[in-house]
């Protein structure tokens, strides 16, 4: 028996996840809204970065479904209690990696602990030396000897896998392509592999190997060890950077999804409308964009923490205190981004206005309502696009360093500032721990490089200044 | 052009006042100066006295915006708003919620943060802009489609392992240079190096991609084609006539954000602990000291509308297409 927990940044995810679906289904049917996005797929960095994005979203919302356990009560009538702790579908799909807990420290694929500890010999007396792990390597036998035959072992059998996977995958993209195209199997079989098709279906089938790959290899090995160590109170660091997934993926696209509303609004408004409408508007982004973000989320984070302080009875669990917070960073966050699109969109729509074909609205009588979401809106859409595909790896950045700062997200979350500013700590110690930073750092990386790659595709689909060169 | 500038300050006003009420009604409206008190002293077993006590110290024991009790003028001037906003705009920034003047720390700490953010700035703008040119020379090679990919993979690592990373490598693996701290006088210089060195590295990625595109965009345009038809060497048309109008966006750019380098950086300064306006800020924020971040909140602001005006002024000094009215 479970019971469902839908918290705050879930419901919107599911909303973003609902618009976006929407508007997909919409835009399979118009041929000038798919043009684009086909351009997108059709890119070798765009069609790669989507792999990688795909991946990193899947597990976003598997970490988004939030459930708590029914506790198991000896008499049958009594009514079910659930455990105060919230899990997530992806904490059962990844099972033992989230209770495998150390004692503290232990390096990636390690079968000893990171730190001396002195243990009490059957004997009597008294040895100074690191005792086994509870986990990492539980099977080994004799550990110094059979621990790099093992993990060599498990890699083979993750090679083999994702061999077999990839044929199999390579063989359904075949057979879909050529059923579609009414071709040979073998003709649509040269075409991708001699990278002939429109679509790269090469560097797709490449780039989806590799992540098999690696999904085989953690399933192999994550198990048995601990692939990127242990952190200082034992928990797995592995597990620890796929929670932070959820965490920048949050922050990257709830922030959009919460300034958009404004931005667009106020910008086409303040456009149009002009006279004192556009003062007014002009003068709040000033207002606001003047003020360093730094320093406006600070003050506000900071109000935020002296009002959970003051009042912490609305906080059931711990994680609904992080979830709050977080959910305010975004706002935050949201508020201090919107006037760089909203000024983008006013100087647009003063141009749109312009336009001959909005004249021609004008003197036909159409209503100004009318004449914005049927005219200018779509006409203005590209900029938003754009700005928010380039804002999202930006916002994944400035997540880490508002936690540095102390303003960012609650220190009990995973996330990747948490981690950076634990490894910091770690860095300066003697033997360095260094995995912390190493695993944050790789999937950071991977995250703000796909959607940096993503963006430029987007931005050469989209932008229609620089489709003419 | 001083009547201008005379004008777009005067224009800055009404920003400035908004910014004020803005950081006024977030520090204490959204919360009472009791709760504040509150989170400083603890939360639980705290007696009113005690708040009364901790309010009275630091002044916020007045009304917010009308002191009734007082007579005359008193009864506007008697108020936090008076005494904690108003006074702002005379750079009268109190004292910390410590007791410490807010001013005079300001004014030591600028130095560091100038000591760091000038080199950084300087030298970043040197490799940037070479950078760029380079790609742009070989645009279309091969150099050019790698330079690119380079920087967006060095524009896609957080600063943050850069700083860890440069502290680890130069400062403790290679021992070139002490990995934090500072000293007055010349003997900064070498703690200096290191956060400027990962300062600028930092930096490389975005800049050089943004100023890459500033060097395309006048590189397509029919001067310079003018320029190479009427055989000028390569190297005049790429010195004399692209740098020359590729400057123009750069900088504008730079002039933009040349006052708010007395705010320091954040993260350089606090990871190499460098006594700066950066490190003063965020050591307040997490001490949770209110006084200080929202003087810091003002003078961001003051600086980031100088930084507008100067911009407007640049453009008429390195553009003489563009006219001031």
């Amino acid at each position: 028996m479970i019971m469902p927990v839908i918290l705050w940044t879930d419901a919107l995810i599911f909303l973003l996840v609902a618009i976006t679906t929407a508007f997909a289904l919409y835009a399979r049917r118009k041929p000038h809204l798919r043009a684009p996005w086909r351009h997108v797929v059709c890119s070798r960095p765009g069609s790669m970065a989507v792999v990688i994005l795909c991946a990193y979203i899947i597990i976003g919302l598997l970490d988004s479904l939030h459930y708590r356990l029914a506790l198991e009560s000896n008499d049958a009538g009594a009514e079910t209690h659930y455990a105060s702790e919230v899990l997530s579908a992806l904490d059962a799909l990844v099972g033992p990696l989230r209770t495998q807990t150390e004692k503290t420290y232990s390096a990636p694929f390690a079968t000893h602990l990171f730190t001396r500890e002195t243990i009490q010999q059957p004997e009597g007396g008294q040895t100074r030396e690191y005792p086994r792990l509870k986990y990492g390597g539980r099977h080994l036998q004799n550990p110094a000897v059979d621990a790099r035959a093992d993990i060599l072992r498990r890699s083979g059998v993750a090679l083999a896998q994702t061999l077999t996977a990839g044929l199999a995958v390579l063989l359904l993209i075949t057979l879909w392509q050529a059923h579609r195209r009414q071709q040979a199997f073998t003709t649509m079989l040269r075409t991708i592999l001699k990278r002939r098709s429109e679509v790269p279906w090469l560097i797709i089938w490449i780039s989806l190997s590799i992540l098999a790959l690696l999904i085989f290899l953690a399933a192999n090995l994550a198990t048995a060890y601990h692939v990127f160590g242990t952190d200082k109170v034992g928990e797995d660091v592995f597990y620890q950077t796929l929670k932070s997934i959820r965490t920048g993926l949050v922050i990257g696209t709830l922030t959009t999804l919460i300034m958009l509303p404004f931005a667009i609004f106020m910008g086409i408004l303040a456009g149009y409308a002009r006279g004192w409408i556009d003062d007014v508007i002009q003068y709040t982004y000033t207002t606001l964009s003047s003020i360093p973000g730094v320093l406006l989320i600070a003050a506000t984070i900071l109000m935020l923490q002296v009002y959970m302080a003051n009042h912490p009875e609305l906080f059931e669990t711990t994680l609904e205190r992080a979830d709050i917070r977080l959910l305010f960073l975004s706002i935050i966050l949201g508020i201090t981004s919107w006037t760089g699109l909203c000024r983008l969109l006013r100087g647009e729509s003063l141009k749109l206005r312009e336009a001959e074909y909005i004249q021609a609205a004008t003197a036909f009588g159409v209503r100004h309502s009318k004449i914005i979401s049927r005219h200018i809106l779509p006409n203005v859409m590209h900029i938003v696009l754009i700005t928010v595909v380039l804002d999202f790896s930006g916002l994944v950045l400035a997540e880490a360093v508002l936690t540095y700062v102390g303003v960012g997200v609650d220190p009990t979350m995973n996330s990747w500032g948490n981690m950076i500013n634990s490894a910091r700590l770690e860095m300066a110690r003697e033997p360095v721990v260094w995995w912390s930073l190493l695993a944050a750092f790789l999937f950071m990386f991977t995250l703000v490089l796909a959607a940096n790659l993503f963006s430029d595709a987007v931005r050469d689909a989209f932008d229609p200044r620089l489709r003419q060169h | 052009m001083f009547a201008y500038i005379v004008r777009r300050a005067a224009y800055a006003i009404p920003i400035l006042i908004g910014v004020n009420l803005l950081t006024f009604y977030l520090f204490f409206v959204v919360n009472s100066p009791d709760d504040m008190a509150r989170l400083h002293l603890g939360v639980k077993r705290v007696t009113p006295e005690a708040i009364e006590k901790w309010k009275a110290e630091r002044g916020y024991n007045k009304p917010l915006m009308y002191n009734e009790a007082a007579a005359g003028i008193d009864r506007l001037t008697e108020t936090i708003f008076f005494e904690k906003s108003l006074k702002l705009f005379a750079f009268d920034f109190g004292h910390s919620d410590d007791g410490r003047d807010i001013s005079h720390d300001i004014g030591q700490r600028m130095i560091p943060s100038l000591a760091i953010a000038i080199p950084s700035l300087l030298v970043g703008l040197l490799i940037n802009i070479s950078f760029a040119m380079l790609l742009a020379f070989f645009r279309g090679t091969y150099v050019d489609v790698s330079g690119v990919i380079l920087s967006v993979v060095l524009m896609s690592v957080s600063a943050m392992f850069y700083i860890i990373g440069g502290q680890f490598l130069l400062g403790k693996l290679l021992r070139l240079m002490p990995i934090s701290g500072y000293d007055g006088g010349l003997d900064a210089i070498k703690f200096l190096v290191l956060p400027v060195i990962i300062g600028v590295i930092s930096g490389i990625g975005s800049s050089t991609r943004l100023y890459r595109s500033f060097f395309l965009e006048e590189a397509g345009k029919d001067f310079i084609r003018t320029a190479r038809a009427k055989g000028l060497k390569e190297s005049r048309v790429l010195f004399r006539h692209l740098l020359a109008n590729a400057m123009i966006p750069i900088i504008t750019g730079v002039v933009v954000i040349l006052p708010l380098l007395f705010m320091g950086s954040l993260l350089l300064e606090s990871f190499f602990a460098i006594p700066g306006l950066g490190s003063y800020t965020i050591d307040a924020i997490n001490r949770q000291d209110f006084a200080i971040v929202r003087a810091m909140v003002f003078l961001g602001s003051v600086l980031y509308i100088i930084g507008l005006i100067l911009v407007d002024v640049a453009y008429t000094v390195v553009d003489p297409r563009v006219r001031l009215s």
